[in-house]
């Protein structure tokens, strides 16, 4: 029997086929080049960190002029000082921003806020490292303080977004419910709205560490002239891990590459397993926060 | 929602209403305090900025000297720095990252959807001084010695690809920049795209088209605005970045046409120069790049609010 019809597309049809799998294609390449390079930065800290790691490296300073071996405690020890004081101030401070512009605010001060944090989310990391410093560097000296305090600069927009965001999905019925009983506003706040938003806001704190972990601009103003040891005293700079891999890379003694490779390997690790770890507490407590009435 | 709760007030007891006097004040002077912070850092900046602004004035912008011996500052070369590298980064980065939010949101298998997403998302999380010493150190030969030589075979006889191969220099600062970018933007996208109504989508393809068409016809019609602010979002990130740049960039003073020759931009001037400024000329002239750097990204940050409240104005029309 004769084929009366030709199943394949032919002329303009065939010239759009054409042109679709072409873009297709392209956005699939796109992707793959994206993952590829992801790829190829973690293999190259892989290769290049893993070897260099040692008892000595977590436990020990930096070794002096001259001498081999030393490692990076001084600045694992500064790095979770920095954080944890950053932590410290711009948690419960975004929280409560969050609150206001949730529970109280009008909507037109609301927006204010929120995009007076996305402005200050915009705002480039080493201007805050210089605001911080023209605030309370310049005629003191740098301390762990003033970087603590520039790190917060850089988490408080992250938390009180996060926060607003989880805020924004508490049900209204459940604070109806809670008002309904003659339970007064800042209990319902308290013991109702933050218990039910809690893993969400600690998904958002712990994608805000993550962050302030890597930071380096904002410490290179505030707290980067450091010695060898281990210390603990937030009142002179201290050390941290990004500063460290940022001056050793600045070297060239392949010694301290090594480290610095090391070093980014730690930070890496941190990094990408806090904020895998944040996404999946957050998948969870958004569904979660879904099956509420 | 604040009916029943006024309705509520009269009956509540002392205490309850003293203590949502104590949160309100609290939480609002929390939020108070941020704008607060914001006035701060712009005046702060500012101030300390002062001695550089009163002696140079805005002649400091076209003014090309950064000599800290004899104490004569000006930002030309680190503009000019900053607008190529994040120009050209840009450039590459918007489609690349248009092209991978199409790919997560309308073609990729829904098993890939999830793990691709994330995966692009942790570039976005690795930290800019790691990025930095992979450039420094992994990049930079391999652009010395591959790519730089390659191009200049093929297109030697642009001027942009003039000129001795480097391991620090621009071409590596527009190549770190365009990772940073990529992440953001297409997670971005992807999200805007995943907003477009299914029923047109499939109205669209039920009338013939092809994906692509679709996509063009519909997908990035309705979603312009926003794709055009989270493109602002890159720039800003590129035109703020610091440390990875000036790992990379091989800070130099100068205007060069090629992309071979190192640089400087506006932030990794000002990262690189920390430890050793030697008068408060120098100090003051920095903070003037660091005030030249936060009014570019407010410009620009404000400039994306503004593009995506039009364009939902104009989606919406207006209700």
């Amino acid at each position: 029997m004769a084929v009366a019809y030709k199943l394949q597309a032919s002329g303009r049809v065939r010239r759009r086929k054409i042109v679709n799998s072409l873009m297709e294609s392209a956005a699939t390449i796109a992707s793959v080049a994206a993952i590829a390079v992801l790829g190829l930065l973690v293999v190259s800290v892989l290769l290049k960190g893993v070897p260099a790691l040692s008892w000595d490296f977590f436990t020990k300073g930096p070794a002096y002029f001259g001498q081999s071996g030393g490692g990076i405690a001084n600045a694992l020890v500064g790095t979770g000082l920095l954080v944890a004081m950053a932590t410290g101030m711009s948690l419960p401070v975004g929280v409560l921003v969050a609150l206001f512009v949730t529970e109280f605010a009008r909507p037109t001060f609301g927006r204010v806020v929120r995009v007076t944090l996305d402005v200050l989310n915009g705002v480039p990391s080493i201007v805050i490292g210089i605001f911080v410093f023209a605030l309370l560097v310049v005629g003191h000296l740098q301390s762990g303080y003033a970087g603590s305090v520039a790190l917060a600069i850089i988490m408080l927009p992250l938390i009180a977004r996060a926060a607003m965001e989880v805020l924004a999905l508490v049900p209204a019925s459940l604070r109806e419910a809670s008002l309904a009983l003659g339970v007064s506003r800042w209990r319902t706040v308290v013991s109702v709205v933050l218990p039910t938003t809690f893993s969400g806001i600690l998904t958002g704190a712990t994608l805000a560490i993550a962050r302030a972990a890597g930071e380096t601009a904002p410490l290179l103003f505030t707290s980067s002239i450091t010695g060898n040891l281990v210390t603990t005293d937030v009142r002179r700079a201290l050390p941290s891990i990004p500063v460290t891999i940022f001056t050793y890379s600045e070297q060239p003694d392949p010694a301290l590459h090594q480290q610095a490779w090391a070093a980014a390997f730690v930070l890496i690790a941190f990094v990408l397993v806090t904020s895998l770890a944040a996404r999946v507490l957050l998948a969870r407590s958004r569904s979660r926060l879904g099956d509420l009435p | 929602m604040r009916q029943p709760a006024d309705a509520l007030a009269r009956r509540r007891r002392f205490g309850g209403r003293l203590g949502d006097a104590a949160l309100y004040a609290l939480t609002g002077a929390a939020a108070v305090g941020t704008l607060a912070l914001v006035g701060l850092l712009t005046y702060k900046v500012f101030a300390q900025a002062w001695p550089a602004i009163s002696k140079y004035g805005l002649s400091f912008l076209v003014h090309r000297t950064w000599d800290p011996i004899r104490g004569n500052f000006g930002a030309l070369d680190f503009i000019y720095g900053t607008a190529l590298t994040s120009f050209v980064a840009l450039l590459i980065a918007a489609p690349v990252s248009i092209a991978i939010g199409l790919y997560l949101s309308e073609l990729a298998p829904r098993g890939v959807r999830g793990i691709v997403g994330s995966l692009v998302e942790m570039l976005a999380a690795v930290p800019s001084v790691v990025i930095g010493l992979w450039g420094i150190l992994v990049l930079g030969p391999f652009v010395a010695h591959h790519l730089e030589p390659a191009l200049h075979s093929a297109f030697g006889f642009l001027p942009i690809f003039n000129g001795d191969p480097h391991q620090a220099g621009q071409l590596p600062a527009i190549i770190v920049l365009t990772i940073m970018i990529v992440p953001i933007t297409s997670s971005i996208s992807r999200e805007l795209f995943l907003s477009v109504p299914r029923e047109i989508e499939e109205g669209a393809l039920g009338l013939g088209l092809t994906r692509w068409e679709m996509v063009r016809g519909v997908v990035l019609p309705y979603t312009r605005g926003g794709v055009v602010a989270a493109i602002a979002l890159g720039l800003g990130r590129a035109v703020g970045e610091a440390i990875a740049v000036t790992q990379v960039i091989g800070a130099s003073s100068g205007i060069h046409v090629s992309f071979f020759a190192a640089g400087d931009t506006l932030a990794s001037r000002i990262a690189s120069e920390y430890q050793g400024a030697a008068s408060n000329l120098q100090i003051s002239s920095l903070v003037y790049l660091a005030a030249i750097l936060l009014v570019f990204t407010l410009l620009i940050n404000v400039g994306a609010q503004v593009i995506v409240s039009r364009f939902e104005f104009q989606r919406t029309g207006g209700s």
